[in-house]
């Protein structure tokens, strides 16, 4: 299931219902990313988010379609916040359950890798200093790309 | 009958740059996302940024495509920044 939103989201509630994916799961790997005070720029206070609604769904469906060809996926949950959002809070979720944890770590590391180089969101960063729009990292696109095979 | 237009659609920096969320073009025969991104830049100013040295990305019908990639009367073209969510 996938949800672009602009409200928080409750982590132990998204665990909670991914634990209630059938007795053949042994494994949920959990990620969540949080606004940090520094990336671009210093002293972020905060971020804003835009997206490009159905496109985005579409994307990251089909990233899940793909993690579950490669690995056992028997339920995935993917949400990512957009509009404004202050410092420290969540911004992105992505929760796999497996069978086993290899699985569940390389599914859930898959999606949001190739979610930060593929899913059409951008970040831009709000400080003292003014406003700043992302750059794309080449760090991000090499960790995207080695999923390829 | 088809209308024989285009929607194009821009996102974040290009979209506050251009001061422009959404066109409405009339499609051309033969014409690629690349000729259409030319005809674009060739309006200056802010547009020239279309065909400068940052890159930018293509997506037809919300799935991503190439400069190459035709446009037809129909389609939803969007230009925009590489992505940075996550």
């Amino acid at each position: 299931m996938i949800s672009i939103q602009s409200e928080d989201f409750d982590s132990g509630a998204e665990y909670a219902a991914l634990r209630d994916s059938g007795a053949g799961t042994g494994a949920i790997a959990t990620f969540t990313g949080l606004v940090r005070d520094s990336g671009d720029t210093q002293g972020v206070s905060g971020l804003f988010l835009e997206h490009y609604p159905g496109m985005t769904e579409q994307v990251i469906a089909g990233l899940i379609e793909e993690a579950s060809q490669r690995w056992d996926v028997r339920k995935a949950r993917v949400i990512h916040r957009v509009g404004r959002l202050l410092l420290q809070e969540q911004i992105v979720f992505v929760g796999v359950c497996s069978a086993h944890r290899g699985d569940a770590f390389a599914a859930c590391e898959f999606i949001m890798d190739a979610l930060k180089t593929s899913a059409p969101f951008w970040k831009k960063e709000l400080s003292e200093s003014g406003e700043h729009w992302v750059e794309q990292k080449a760090s991000d696109v090499a960790r995207g790309d080695a999923w390829e095979k | 009958m088809t209308s024989q237009i285009l929607t194009v659609r821009f996102f974040a920096r290009l979209r506050e740059e251009l001061g422009t969320e959404q066109l409405t073009l009339p499609a051309d025969k033969d014409q690629t996302a690349g000729d259409l991104l030319a005809a674009l830049a060739s309006r200056g100013g802010p547009w020239a940024q279309l065909q400068g040295s940052q890159p930018v990305m293509i997506a037809i019908n919300q799935a991503m495509a190439k400069p190459a990639t035709p446009v037809k009367a129909g389609d939803e073209v969007a230009f925009f920044p590489p992505v940075t969510g996550g």
